[in-house]
């Protein structure tokens, strides 16, 4: 009884277990993130003695037409991404799920782009922007396709394929999983009652999945503002700065600029977006729970 | 029944040749690696007229191939030996020891994975910088601290599916908690443990952001970082470019093709964490 209670309590033990990662976490996360607070309210640039300035580096982010460039092209690139990486990965994940052969190549096949890192996805399409489109757009007469990634248009669109390629199938994995645990004798017994497909998909399949759409839908979101090695890699901003997301905004203003701590005010603003989404996610998550 | 068989071949050839389709630009990489220059420009899509194995052997020594490799794999393993040590270690005091400390420091880890990289970056890497510590070993430390929260939140997960009276069992039978834990519960751990490594060898093996900013010197460089150089050096020399697209990609493709069901597995339980 009495180790039993001793262990339920925890001795020096439980603090041993706790230690390294607790102290990793604070080192490396948390004090970094109570300073960086702190910072973005200083002239702090890591090199010369720093003053206390208050809230200036945040009035001054509301001139600062770079930045905002960037904040609506994000929330821009986001908005379709969301919508078209859902549809994506949905669209894929009820063609894999279907009984018909060569399913296990498909889904090999749409997750794989997922495996490899930003960077050098970003590279690849860079390669097949520039060089395969303008052969293709040689061969077939369309200048149009000469000109991807040299205009702001272009950039924009050329960010969500790349992006929309690579996550689909992380998003179809997500929706499989709950797709296949739509119990099968429901299907039935709808095939029975002589329900179409897309009966089948509105009143039985849809309302089950429900769930993944909250999942996936903030995932993506949240994901949508970390972007970062794909857009460093296809664009690097270019032209002129017009296709910079908010993560590579921050990083010029810290490290090209050596603003760190205006770059700093900058990810605060980036830190309260996600965790407005992922209190919002919370929430819609808990409502459903409630309901139900 | 004839009608739903056509229906379902006609599927299946729409799937494979979107499949096609969608791993396209992987073929394109690999077709243009093995041509030269001029080649390149003249037939983008069509097959090499003859291997160019030379692409190769160049990109392998601009990579820095060897060192790069051996830096990329020695992170990559020790983070994760660290981060499945001392996260599995947290979850078990966590989720055992059943009072508000436990809770609290459980929503405490778990709350830490809504903070995005971009927001500590920062003053993280200045802070390191100052006590000397932008090199591996920083490196491996601060993989610990992003990566210790899913890790915790997972264990803790699969640590309610393991009875306490196991536990028990052995203290009375005269283990410490150390040798407890170690021999009879992390092994029932398993999948959850190879849930992680799938997880964080995706993470940890693609990441550029934080090595370019922690470990971008001479003899530190991961292969992210070589890549990233070595595509300013060669904008208009694809097939070098490609060849060495090919080398970065190869081991991670090889690892999916092992490991294929794990990583499923894997996405499934991260990303219904939240």
């Amino acid at each position: 009884m009495n180790i039993r209670k001793r262990s339920l309590n925890g001795g020096a033990w439980y603090w041993t277990f706790l230690t390294p990662s607790f102290v990793a976490l604070m080192i490396v996360v948390l004090i970094p993130f109570i300073i960086g607070i702190y910072y973005s309210l200083t002239t702090w640039d890591a090199v010369n003695p720093y003053s206390f300035i208050g809230f200036k580096n945040f009035t001054n982010l509301l001139h600062d037409k770079l930045f905002w460039n960037s904040l609506l092209f994000t929330a821009k690139f986001a908005l379709v991404f969301v919508f078209l990486i859902n549809l994506l990965g949905l669209g894929l994940a009820m063609l894999v799920t279907r009984a018909i052969p060569f399913k296990n190549f498909m889904r090999t096949s749409f997750y794989l782009p997922n495996l490899i890192g930003g960077l050098i996805l970003g590279f690849i399409w860079n390669f097949i922007f520039i060089d395969v489109f303008s052969t293709i757009g040689d061969a077939l007469g369309i200048s149009g396709l000469k000109v991807w990634l040299s205009t702001t248009n272009t950039g924009f669109w050329g960010m969500v394929i790349i992006t929309a390629w690579q996550m689909a199938g992380y998003v179809m994995v997500i929706y499989i999983a709950y797709i296949e645990s739509v119990p099968v004798d429901l299907i039935e017994a709808s095939q029975i009652d002589g329900a179409n497909s897309w009966q089948q998909f509105r009143k039985i399949t849809f309302p089950l999945i429900f769930p993944a759409f909250t999942i996936s839908l903030f995932i993506t979101l949240s994901n949508a503002f970390k972007i970062f090695d794909q857009n460093l890699s296809l664009t690097k901003g270019a032209p002129g700065n017009t296709t910079q997301m908010i993560t590579l905004n921050i990083y010029q203003t810290a490290y090209s600029e050596k603003q760190m701590a205006y770059g700093q005010a900058k990810a605060v603003v980036m830190f309260l977006i996600i965790a407005t989404i992922s209190i919002l996610q919370v929430y819609f998550s808990k409502k459903r729970e409630v309901e139900q | 029944m004839r009608r739903s068989r056509i229906k379902k071949y006609t599927l299946a050839v729409f799937g494979i040749i979107l499949a096609i389709f969608w791993i396209s630009p992987f073929y394109l990489v690999l077709d243009n690696s093995f041509k030269t220059k001029k080649e390149l420009f003249t037939s983008t899509i069509g097959l090499p007229k003859k291997i160019q194995l030379g692409n190769y052997r160049q990109a392998a020594v601009d990579l820095g191939l060897g060192e790069s490799f051996v830096n990329t794999i020695l992170i990559t393993a020790l983070s994760i030996l660290i981060i499945i040590i001392f996260s599995s270690m947290s979850a078990y005091a966590l989720q055992r020891v059943k009072r508000k400390t436990s809770t609290f420091l459980f929503i405490f880890f778990t709350a830490a994975m809504l903070i995005p990289f971009q927001a500590v970056m920062i003053p993280l890497v200045a802070e390191f910088g100052k006590v000397k510590m932008l090199n591996i070993p920083g490196l491996i430390f601060m993989y610990l601290g992003f990566g210790c929260s899913l890790g915790i939140f997972l264990y803790h997960g699969a640590l309610k599916g393991i009875p306490q009276s196991l536990d028990d069992a052995a203290r009375i039978d005269g283990c410490g908690r150390f040798r407890t834990f170690w021999l009879i519960v992390f092994p029932m751990l398993k999948p959850t443990t190879v849930t992680i490594i799938v997880l964080d060898i995706m993470w940890i093996w693609n990441d550029y952001l934080l090595p370019s900013l922690v470990v971008n010197k001479q003899g530190m460089r991961t292969l992210q970082l070589m890549i990233f150089y070595f595509f300013g050096q060669y904008t208009r020399q694809w097939h070098l470019a490609l060849a060495g697209l090919t080398i970065a990609i190869l081991p991670v493709l090889i690892f999916y093709f092992l490991v294929q069901k794990q990583i499923v597995k894997g996405i499934i339980s991260g990303a219904v964490k939240q």
